[in-house]
């Protein structure tokens, strides 16, 4: 049974700050789950599933007792940042099977944790003697594929520039935005290269904070004296090393996109807007090229010439600013990309930046490292009688 | 350990599991040996105690040659844990000639000269605890 029409976002909160120190993790957590209910107009005794990637002790189980949440389903599936577009899938696959009705989905944290808090990277996992070894981190990671792109297709760090340029048109808006300066191609390629081909204005900004959605079934949808958002479709897909056989020069939208499309019923052509995860600019060009908005390789030149831009471009692309200048916070994105795509349906963007008559969003995830194992998320949000 | 390497890198200590024992094992002779699956002979990359193309458990060992191609690589400027001082270093995934593409490092060349295609052959830093980390230098012409 698809879940097309079986659940419905009512509540998107956004964290509003971009440095917690005063504000322990769990805090951080309740604060977006107190947020994303009153914006759906219910409180913490509705909810009845819970979904979140915190690990602080029993996966979501730590949370769901500091929140004092009493619940019949409990998530928390774990594909880096996209998580959280997966988890909205999951959630209307739940309130679907009649698993629940009201569901929370929180992320939240600092992104330089306090000290002793996590592992060391690589630690107990079968491919890190593999590969921590040499020094692999996150930037050099995702620099392996810009480079490999780079080879294959042609791709110039021009063309990747121009994915924060417009980004950063967009969080000049926003005045949460960790960065708000608009940017130029030049300034982009001029700041230091962090690991060849990827300079520092590449990579997204590093902030603490968090976000929270409430998914609701349709019943409850209409008591609700709000615009709600319709869940339309969604997929999602791990990508890995696939035996030593890696191509880096694509992700798993390849797999999650076309799920999310068919059970959508809607193509590339009806997509008014899309959040896509903006980790690095080469995220996001390899993100548009697999999705179908244009054909592999052909990424670079569909963001020149204000491609991505709102609402002139030829696929306006998240307008809070993204990961790249707004917010990424604890370094998972996908929050974020669910967040600003509900504004847009709901028409509470920037104005300058409003989509007009926007009906049909999409918001793609792309957890984890690009270039070794990855989890891939699309969505597609409908408005509420879409 | 060969003498054309130039231990500029550090060599953190990899944990050894047991599937991969002699995988590590070989590392400190100075070889590079490969899983293959008994059934379907699949070269398997990482080593893993099962063959992700048919599922048998039943894996052997290969010698390989040591010698592949990069496939891509990266110039790291900013290095993490271990690596904080060994900047600049180079990041790759080297296709092997065996047809897996491995992580590693580039190592005895300037980082300038590195190029995808570039022909390279595995040299073996000693880590002092039973293994070598496996990188990989350009072969001479």
């Amino acid at each position: 049974m698809s879940i097309r029409g079986q659940a419905f976002i009512a509540g998107a909160y956004e964290h509003p700050r971009r440095k917690i120190p005063d504000r322990s993790v769990a805090q951080i957590h309740a604060e977006v789950a107190v947020g994303a209910l009153a914006d759906a107009g219910l409180s913490l005794s509705d909810v009845d599933a819970y979904f979140t990637v915190d690990q602080t002790g029993l996966g979501a189980i730590t949370l769901a007792e500091y929140l004092g949440l009493k619940v019949s389903y409990i998530d928390s599936t774990l594909t880096g940042g996209s998580s959280y577009l997966v988890h909205v899938g999951h959630a209307a696959a739940a309130i679907a099977a009649g698993k629940c009705n009201v569901a929370l989905i929180t992320l939240g944290g600092h992104i330089r944790p306090a000290p002793g808090v996590g592992r060391a990277p690589g630690v107990g996992t079968p491919h890190g003697p593999f590969e921590e070894v040499y020094g692999v981190s996150t930037v050099n990671n995702y620099a392996l594929a810009a480079r490999r792109h780079m080879y294959e297709f042609g791709t110039t760090s021009e063309q990747l520039a121009e994915v924060k340029v417009a980004a950063s048109h967009h969080a000049q808006y926003n005045p949460n935005a960790l960065l708000q300066n608009v940017v130029t191609v030049e300034e982009v390629l001029a700041s230091p290269l962090v690991s060849d081909p990827l300079h520092r204005l590449d990579s997204c900004v590093m902030t603490d904070g968090g976000g929270a959605l409430v998914v609701v079934s349709p019943a409850v949808a209409k008591t609700l004296d709000r615009a709600c958002v319709k869940v339309l479709g969604q997929g999602e897909a791990p990508k890995h090393t696939m035996n030593g056989r890696v191509d880096v020069t694509y992700t798993g939208a390849v797999w999650s996109g076309p799920q999310a499309f068919e059970e959508a019923g809607v193509t590339v052509a009806d997509i008014d807007y899309a959040s896509i995860y903006d980790s690095f600019t080469i995220t996001v060009v390899e993100t548009i090229e697999d999705l179908g908005f244009c054909e592999k390789g052909q990424g670079g030149n569909f963001v020149m010439d204000g491609g991505l831009i709102s609402p002139t471009g030829r696929l306006p692309f998240n307008t809070d600013g993204g990961g790249l200048c707004n917010n990424h916070p604890v370094n998972q994105g996908g929050m974020t990309k669910v967040i600003e795509a509900v504004r847009q349906l709901r028409g509470e963007a920037a104005p300058e930046l409003q989509v007009p008559d926007c009906q049909i969003a999409l918001a793609h995830g792309s957890g984890g490292r690009i270039s070794s194992r990855m989890g891939s998320s699309t969505l597609i949000l409908g408005q509420e009688d879409a | 350990m060969s003498d054309d390497v130039r231990p500029e890198l550090p060599t953190p200590v990899p944990a050894v599991a047991p599937e991969a024992e002699p995988f590590w094992a070989a590392t400190a002779q100075g070889k590079l040996v490969l899983p293959k699956c008994a059934a379907c002979a699949t070269i398997i990359w990482y080593p893993k105690g099962i063959c992700p193309e048919c599922g048998s458990l039943d894996i052997g060992w290969i010698e390989a040659s040591g010698e592949g191609e990069v496939y891509t690589f990266t110039v790291s400027r900013r290095g993490e844990g271990a690596y904080r001082e060994a900047t600049p270093f180079v990041l790759a995934y080297v296709e092997l000639d065996e047809g897996p593409r491995v992580m590693t490092n580039i190592v005895g060349c300037s980082p300038e000269s590195v190029q995808i295609g570039l022909r390279v052959r595995a040299v073996f830093d000693d880590t002092g605890q039973g293994s070598a980390l496996v990188r990989f230098t350009p072969v001479e012409r």
